[in-house]
């Protein structure tokens, strides 16, 4: 290093400064601020939702379709069966039809209404379902590790192979009784591996946080740390992935009762309604818009509700 | 701010001077009043406020701060990359006579790497793995209008890395990034920003990912290298020390703004601002070189060191005695059973005297961790114990080993993953009080305001949230919970490696007031030696997981037994400053 360096008198521009005290002032260093409303990820999660108008369309949308399949009486005085006579067979809309009528003479808006509640029970059980298996089985793969992932890992690989709507059609053939509850069981016992692999995914990123050896320098069980502390760091993308997933559930199973596998055809659906009214397509094609539009509203208001779920519980989209 | 003596240069210069008749009279780079700001979600911040800064050819200057000074902001806005949203709202910024803002995309293209090239911070992500090194240095010739052909483009490759440091060149540039070391990267980086001849060179903290013998000779290369092209040198840099060794002229930034800009000598020996008397006060490089001075004329610089309860470090009983301790890790192989045996710790001995403390120092790689998560019980010895008091930890009973969970507990280094985000701060400190079933919850309440009194936190923290706080906030979470079950030893892992120096002076503080106050151990972690001066009695230092030196910290700072010690010694940024006084 040269020596004189250090001696060179300053050059123009390079005078010593020293910025005015009043100018940039120097708190005290890492100062906590008390003053402001403690806030924790899942509030801060919520702060950011709320202020989305896409939130709150996509929650008013749910809401509507929750309560058409909780009371459909609400919305109209007849029952989905009643008044059906092939002498009203395919009435345009009128009043006292306001969708007009089937092939069969029943009242397609009765039946659009009454067909929520199929979907959505399907659409909740399944998700259900598909959370709990599909965490336990990502959960112990990616925190036990070991033989253990190798198997369940395999195990996973083997389901995600397995040609969903084939393997839905193979069993559905053969049991007894086509509920709502069967049917979500057939769906899914093959649905539950993509959250198993996320779920496997998070779990890895986070067992190998500090906060976790922590837990086990006090002598915490690895059960207890998985539970306590791995499992509710790794929920963020499980509630984004399960609640896209319920619409693609409410679709799967109007797709298997459209091929008239899904639900018995005596349970009002969509499914049901958008095959019956196949037949009649060239001539009455607005018979299936109703059901199709229901559907897809109800598919709709899950995934944007997904996305912005998404946006507020991703960290890289959020400012810190 | 306001006016400054740059004026009467810089303003003077309005038409482009051509290259061949400047001379080193004017200045090279000029940035005037520089402003730049980010749109967020909640509005404009700003993050550059007026910045002055000015370089002349083939001067090295050092731009110093903290995270969030602007100090980066700075340096990428001259060759307009500045990330997301940034943008520059005022100023101007003058380079070899023309104006930089407000160049179009073309124009700013044909500059970099051409008349200034950039060294960025971290040599891990910025080497595309999947090319060959050569290519991409091959890449930027190309890019920058080298003429030549294919053959003279391959030579010019290998001479550019020879010159970098890198030996038998012509056979490194056809190996790929990932099998290159950190140094190694780091030279290829600068064998690109260097590949153009450019007239400035930015180094973006070139070396604050490297260990630190690395770090010297890899800046001792580049500062002959530079020394020889006549490029002028923009350092970017969190460390006072190393820029006040490197650069002639400094720059000091807080919070967007130049605190302080002046030769570096006098900005050392005579800091005027609050902040930059607060800086040079804190920076370990700094302080521990001071204290060095000050023990070589025989007094003690009472306000850096310990406190020391006495001086017979060697009276107090052992807390911790490791004896022989070997970890040996199966490296899994391609197929099944081909595997290798790699010896992270190779039987080492120490021992922690009670109300002590042990530095454990040592590279990336040298074992350190691992014997640390030994004494933590998180990890089994192949062979060797860890003795508690006496008692060979291996042997206790699972009852045993639980209750001695209580009276050892770490602290671990980074600041935003040892707390766990969806614990309010209450439950992240009372965890290890349940946990141990300590008093009901009203005595742990209690505890935990105390706790807090401890680490000098506001009580009211204890309802906030991990990402309302900073990292030397955490910091102090993470130091009350691991004291919440009353400790005897606690083992920092690199406690405060990743926090700013003025932060890190203040939990280095605190550590030493909770040693003083409850007779605490502290087995400390660290790659930092400037950091063991100011607050270990006795050191370790650790190589290839062996320990090739253990002394009292005096002896090992005034009469360094090992080569390896004198080099660590000597890697210490500021190591050759002479600011004794």
């Amino acid at each position: 290093m040269p020596e004189n360096r250090y001696e060179k008198a300053p050059r123009p521009g390079q005078g010593h400064y020293v910025a005015a005290p009043e100018d940039v002032k120097v708190g005290v260093v890492d100062a906590v601020s008390t003053d402001e409303a403690p806030s924790s990820m899942w509030r801060e999660a919520w702060r950011e939702m709320s202020h989305r108008p896409l939130f709150w369309v996509s929650v008013a949308m749910i809401l509507v379709v929750i309560v058409v399949a909780l009371v459909p009486g609400l919305f109209t005085s007849q029952l989905p069966r009643q008044g059906c006579s092939l002498a009203n067979s395919l009435l345009p809309p009128s009043g006292e039809h306001f969708f007009g009528t089937d092939k069969n003479g029943c009242d397609i808006y009765t039946r659009t209404l009454f067909g929520a509640k199929a979907s959505v029970l399907v659409g909740l059980l399944t998700t259900a379902f598909v959370v709990v298996i599909g965490t336990v089985i990502g959960a112990v793969a990616g925190y036990y590790g070991g033989w253990l992932d190798t198997i369940l890992s395999r195990l996973t690989d083997i389901f995600f192979a397995v040609p969903f709507v084939l393997a839905a059609i193979v069993i559905l053939s053969i049991v007894p009784s086509r509920s709502a509850l069967a049917v979500a069981l057939v769906l899914a016992s093959f649905g539950w591996t993509t959250i198993a692999r996320i779920t496997r995914g998070a779990v890895l990123s986070v067992k190998n946080n500090e906060f976790v050896t922590a837990s086990k320098a006090l002598g915490m069980s690895r059960a207890a740390i998985l539970w306590r502390h791995v499992l509710p760091n790794s929920a963020a993308p499980i509630i984004v992935y399960s609640t896209v997933a319920l619409g693609t559930f409410i679709v799967a199973e109007a797709t298997l009762t459209f091929l008239g596998i899904g639900l018995d055809p005596s349970t009002v659906s969509w499914g049901g309604d958008l095959s019956a009214g196949r037949s009649s397509i060239r001539t009455n094609a607005e018979i299936m818009f109703y059901p199709a539009a229901a559907l897809a509203f109800t598919v709709l208001g899950f995934i944007m509700l997904g996305d912005v779920v998404r946006d507020a519980l991703d960290p890289k989209a959020r400012k810190r | 701010m306001t006016t400054t003596i740059t004026l009467t240069d810089g303003s003077t210069e309005d038409a482009p001077v051509p290259a061949e008749k400047r001379d080193d009279s004017s200045p090279l780079l000029d940035i005037k009043d520089l402003r730049i700001s980010f749109t967020t979600a909640t509005g404009t911040v700003e993050a550059v406020r007026g910045v002055d800064l000015t370089v002349y050819p083939g001067q090295s200057v050092a731009i110093v701060g903290e995270s969030g000074s602007g100090k980066s902001t700075t340096a990428h806005a001259i060759i307009d990359l500045l990330p997301g949203t940034g943008k520059v709202t005022g100023g101007s910024i003058t380079f070899g006579g023309r104006e930089l803002v407000g160049l179009k995309r073309r124009e700013v293209e044909d500059l970099r790497g051409r008349e200034i090239g950039l060294v960025p911070q971290d040599p891990m992500s910025n080497l595309n793995p999947v090319w060959r090194i050569g290519t991409q240095i091959d890449e930027a010739l190309v890019a920058n209008g080298f003429q030549g052909s294919k053959a003279e483009r391959t030579a010019r490759v290998a001479e550019l890395l020879g010159e970098a440091g890198l030996p038998d060149a012509a056979r490194r540039a056809r190996q790929f990034p990932h099998e290159f070391s950190g140094g190694m990267r780091q030279r290829a980086l600068i064998a690109i920003g260097l590949a153009s001849r450019p007239k400035l060179l930015i180094a973006d903290e070139p070396t604050s990912a490297l260990d630190v013998t690395v770090q010297k000779k890899i800046l001792d290369h580049l500062e002959g290298l530079t020394a020889e092209l006549g490029t002028a040198v923009l350092f970017i840099t969190h460390d006072l020390g190393l820029a006040a060794e490197r650069a002639e002229h400094l720059v000091v930034m807080y919070k967007g703004k130049v605190v302080e800009s002046g030769p570096a000598l006098q900005i050392l020996k005579d800091p005027q601002h609050e902040y930059t008397k607060r800086l040079v006060a804190s920076a370990p490089s700094l302080a521990s070189r001071r204290i060095q001075s000050a023990h070589a004329r025989g007094t003690e610089a009472e306000d850096l060191l310990a406190e020391h309860a006495d001086e017979s470090a060697t009276a107090a009983p052992d807390v911790v005695v490791a004896k022989d301790l070997t970890k040996v890790f199966h490296i899994r192989g391609s197929r099944p059973g081909a595997h290798t045996d790699f010896t992270a710790v190779d039987s080492i001995d120490f021992a922690l005297p009670k109300g002590r403390t042990l530095a454990l120092v040592g590279e990336s790689g040298s074992g350190k961790s691992t014997a640390a998560n030994m004494v933590l019980g998180l990890l089994e010895p192949t062979s060797g114990t860890v003795q508690f008091d006496g008692k060979d930890v291996a042997t206790m009973s699972a009852k045993e080993q639980f209750a001695l969970r209580r009276r050892v507990q770490p602290v671990f280094q980074n600041p935003y993953g040892s707390l766990d985000p969806t614990y309010s701060i209450f439950r992240s400190i009372e965890e290890p009080l349940a946990l141990h079933r300590v008093g009901d919850r009203k005595s742990r309440e209690k505890r935990v305001r105390e706790l807090l009194d401890m680490v000098s936190l506001p009580q009211a923290t204890m309802r906030r949230f991990p990402n309302e706080l900073s990292g030397g906030q955490r910091q102090r979470i993470a130091i009350a919970r691991a004291l919440a079950l009353k400790p005897e030893v606690l083992v920092l892992d690199e406690a405060v490696s990743a926090l700013d120096v003025l932060v890190q002076a203040q939990i280095l503080t605190l550590l030493n007031d909770l040693q003083a106050e409850l007779g605490l151990s502290f087995l400390f972690i660290t790659h930092d030696l400037a950091v063991v001066r100011q607050i270990a009695d006795l050191v370790a230092v650790m190589k290839d997981g062996r320990i090739v030196e253990h002394a009292t910290t005096d002896e090992v700072f005034d009469n360094p037994q090992q080569e390896y010690t004198r080099d660590l010694l000597a890697a210490i940024p500021g190591a050759s400053l002479e600011i004794g006084a």
